[in-house]
């Protein structure tokens, strides 16, 4: 660096100040941050969860095919279906079509709030059978004996964190689309980041949590 | 795009009371705030390891004014032990989070990032105000801890807040573990949701908004600091967020992710929990808790380097090499955490691992030394306060960095684990160098911050007696390790009493000497404090570039207008560091200078 050199800037690479290096404004990414920080949250949620499994000498299998796991398998599909919704939205935005763009939002918030209410049902009828964060249902121990309180902990943590995503996720593109004359595509597509990022979580915790917990039949 | 960004940051100054410095969206005045509630935190902090070096060199004495502080908890004037190890806690936590992460990237990292990149604030203003007001709720919750509970001033688990006892509650029967506890760990929560918030809003800042011909190897090594401890504040606080919603739960919703069965307390079986593990919330913690470390000393080697190439008037020795180190640390930093559980039980091979990436630390650390030395090596110094604070941080680094290498190695870890020889080695390199260099930083930047100069006389006594007394402080606790004394115990041998650990009966006279060496400083540090508050008032008018430096926060007035650089962006033509270059008409070369350079050939 000593060599003090007059190095031009025009027409240099764009990491040389005075542009955007990765042609992203600062909102994108900055959600692309948040989304990598967040992940570690998930991330240190899931080896707790794993570590706990696999630490335990006996963990319950409590959910048959029918009708928990098939259950569980239409709220995976409700959030997939609100990510092919949330792409519409984006590419709408893109076109500038603000109307189709809000229509879209509005499928992906009604396929969102759908998980949430069919989440809760499912929570119900496992809190209903006895399950709770801190213990497990009598039957449960007959049938595993010495198994592991964790799993309720777990299990309503986890998703219990992800469901909190989806709901603010719900705010957030509702603040979208109410206002959407007010945002440009940017701020959609932002949104639609956070919103995949979530679905993405759901895909790690419906094998981790769902899949390997089918009851042996 | 670009134009839509700058619209978004063109806001006007704001001219009530209340926009302007309370909820103020200026990186500037949010920095001062940061730096100020990091100057509370201190005092603090500093006032419990002054009771905590008064109770071990006289365990047993009565105090008369202990019973005026502590009406309840020192009754008799004498600090219990209870009393001693809620002490601790707050003392570290105090410390880590409010003072050694805070001051460093919060205060000075938002005040001078935006500007040394020639930014005209933050790339999120309003983001950057709610992460220091969250911050500010997670020390009124801190503080709050210390109030709620008789007998105690906090929880007695240490800065670390081990589980199980952490996560029991009342069920452990032990003061400070029930609603301290929970506002120590929500405390804890929302600092970590505020610092990786600003740490996003750093990272976006330095890579999207460098002003025009600011490329990265232009960059001040300062911003590399700050940079990187960002990364490794969004990469480790949400894990300890997630650690601590878990340990959260294990208190108010009754789960056991940290308390495993049959687990025996205080002469009680804990029947309600079981199924959980302590070892977990030590990885958790740990994952955070080592790049924590670095986060508190990243911004101070920034600074450090920065200051170091001002006085020694010349260009920074190795300047890339010194990034990659940066780089080659935080990265490193992510997979050591184990070494602070070799005796929990994990297999030695996987101790075998931790140890070799820990001592591979050594290599960027040595880099970075022999390169401040390089730079140091016959310059012309201008010894100011600031080059003594820097230079005392490289001595510090040293002389705390090599008792690392002692620690980090299994064999030698197992005797030293939980003695004085740790306290020792991480208040050397984690407290006190992380200090120096907030204290470098503070007589560098402080006319830029306030517009006034600092008292260099009373700067050097500063420097000089705290250098001194901080070696008298923890080069003795090295010893007391090598013997045996273990930390966390509210004394070793008790005079009066006749009570403690009979082998350790020799090392009283040490603790009295570390004691009174302890009062010394923290008396001394007034001096610092007298010079803060006369300066702002009574300080000597500051120039634009007092230090005659080249990087770009004093190419402005200082304090610099609120948008930094009036509306214009700057271009930079140099990097941060053309000083003594052949030729040119001043011993420095502005960052912004054109036609400096062509004399520079």
């Amino acid at each position: 660096m000593s060599e003090a050199g007059v190095e031009s800037y025009a027409g240099a690479s764009e990491w040389d100040g005075g542009a955007l290096p990765y042609k992203v404004g600062h909102k994108k990414l900055g959600m692309w941050l948040f989304i990598m920080s967040d992940s570690l949250t998930f991330g240190a949620l899931l080896f707790a969860y794993s570590y706990a499994r696999i630490a335990s000498v006996e963990w319950p299998k409590p959910f048959p095919f029918f009708p928990s796991i098939v259950f569980s398998s239409v709220m995976t599909l409700c959030l997939l279906s609100s990510s092919l919704t949330m792409v519409m939205a984006v590419s709408a935005a893109k076109r500038r079509d603000k109307r189709t763009a809000r229509k879209w939002i509005f499928a992906t918030m009604f396929f969102g709030a759908a998980f949430v209410v069919l989440h809760l049902i499912e929570w119900g009828h496992l809190i209903g059978d006895g399950l709770m964060a801190f213990e497990l249902p009598e039957e449960w121990l007959k049938m595993w004996p010495g198994a592991s309180p964790l799993f309720g902990a777990t299990f309503f943590g986890i998703t219990g964190l992800h469901m909190f995503h989806v709901f603010s996720g719900l705010c957030y593109l509702g603040v979208i689309a109410l206002f959407i004359k007010r945002f440009d595509e940017e701020h959609v597509e932002v949104s639609g980041l956070y919103w995949h990022f979530v679905d993405l979580v759901w895909m790690f915790v419906f094998p981790l949590i769902y899949l390997l917990s089918i009851k042996p039949s | 795009m670009a134009e839509h960004e700058a619209a978004v940051h063109a806001h006007h100054p704001p001219t009530g009371f209340i926009r302007k410095y309370i909820f103020s969206v200026d990186h500037k005045i949010i920095g001062i705030q940061y730096y100020f509630l990091a100057i509370f935190s201190v005092i603090v902090g500093m006032t419990m390891s002054v009771l905590m070096r008064l109770q071990l060199g006289w365990p047993g004495q009565q105090f008369g004014f202990l019973k005026w502080i502590f009406p309840n908890a020192a009754a008799d004037g004498t600090i219990s032990p209870e009393l001693y190890l809620s002490l601790v806690t707050m003392h570290g936590t105090i410390m880590v989070f409010f003072v050694l992460t805070t001051a460093p990237q919060g205060g000075f990292g938002n005040y001078f990032l935006p500007i040394q990149i020639g930014a005209a604030d933050m790339a999120f203003p309003v983001l950057n105000m709610l992460s220091f007001w969250t911050t500010f709720l997670a020390l009124v919750a801190m503080i709050g801890a210390i109030f709620v509970e008789t007998g105690v001033v906090g929880p007695i688990g240490g800065w670390t807040g081990y589980a199980p006892l952490s996560a029991l509650g009342e069920a452990s029967g032990q003061k400070g573990q029930t609603e301290g506890v929970v506002l120590w760990i929500i405390s804890i929560a929302l600092f970590c949701i505020a610092s990786l918030l600003g740490a996003l809003n750093f990272i976006t800042t330095m890579l999207n908004m460098r002003t025009k011909g600011m490329s990265l190897t232009r960059l001040p090594l300062s911003c590399w600091g700050w940079f990187t401890t960002a990364v490794l504040a969004l990469l480790s606080f949400p894990v300890l967020l997630a650690g601590g919603v878990l340990l959260l739960l294990d208190h108010v919703a009754g789960t056991s992710f940290f308390i495993p069965a049959n687990l025996y307390v205080n002469d009680k079986l804990i029947t309600e929990h079981g199924g959980g593990s302590p070892i977990m919330w030590q990885h958790l913690f740990w994952f955070f808790g080592h790049p924590e470390v670095y986060i508190a000393i990243l911004p101070g080697m920034g600074a450090t380097s920065h200051i170091l190439a001002t006085f020694a008037r010349k260009p920074i020795f190795g300047y890339r090499a010194m990034v990659y180190a940066i780089f080659a640390i935080g990265l490193l930093g992510f997979f050591v955490w184990g070494h602070h559980m070799f005796i929990s039980g994990m297999d030695p091979r996987t101790g075998m691992m931790f140890s070799l990436i820990t001592l591979t630390i050594g290599v960027p650390s040595a880099i970075k030394t022999f390169n401040w030395l390089g730079t140091l090596w016959g310059a012309r110094i201008r010894f100011t306060t600031a080059m003594l604070f820097s230079i005392g941080f490289v001595s510090l680094f040293v002389s705390g960095g090599v008792t690392g290498m002692f620690l980090g190695q299994t064999s030698l870890d197992l005797q030293l684990h939980d003695t004085y020889f740790v306290v020792g080695h991480f208040h050397m390199i984690m407290g006190v160098a992380a200090i120096f260099g907030m204290f470098a930083g503070t007589y560098y930047w402080f006319p830029k911050m306030f517009g006034k100069m600092m008292a260099e006389g009373v700067g050097k006594l500063h420097f000089w007696l705290t250098f001194i007394g901080v070696n008298a402080i923890f080069i003795p606790m090295h010893i007391m390790g090598i013997v045996g004394a273990p930390r966390r115990y509210a004394f070793h041998w008790n005079e009066v009493t006749g009570e403690g650990f009979e082998y350790l009966k020799g090392i009283v006279p040490v603790t009295k000497f570390v004691s009174y060496a302890a009062f010394f400083t923290a008396a001394v540090q007034i001096l610092f404090f007298i010079n803060l508050a006369w300066s702002l008032y009574k300080g000597k008018k500051a120039a634009v570039n007092p230090w005659e430096a080249t990087s770009l926060e004093w190419t402005i007035p200082s304090p610099p207008p609120h948008d930094n650089f009036g509306g214009h962006e700057p271009t930079v033509y140099h990097g941060p560091y053309e000083y003594s270059v052949p030729g040119a008409k001043t011993d420095f070369v502005m960052q912004t200078d054109p036609t400096g350079a062509k004399a520079g050939g």
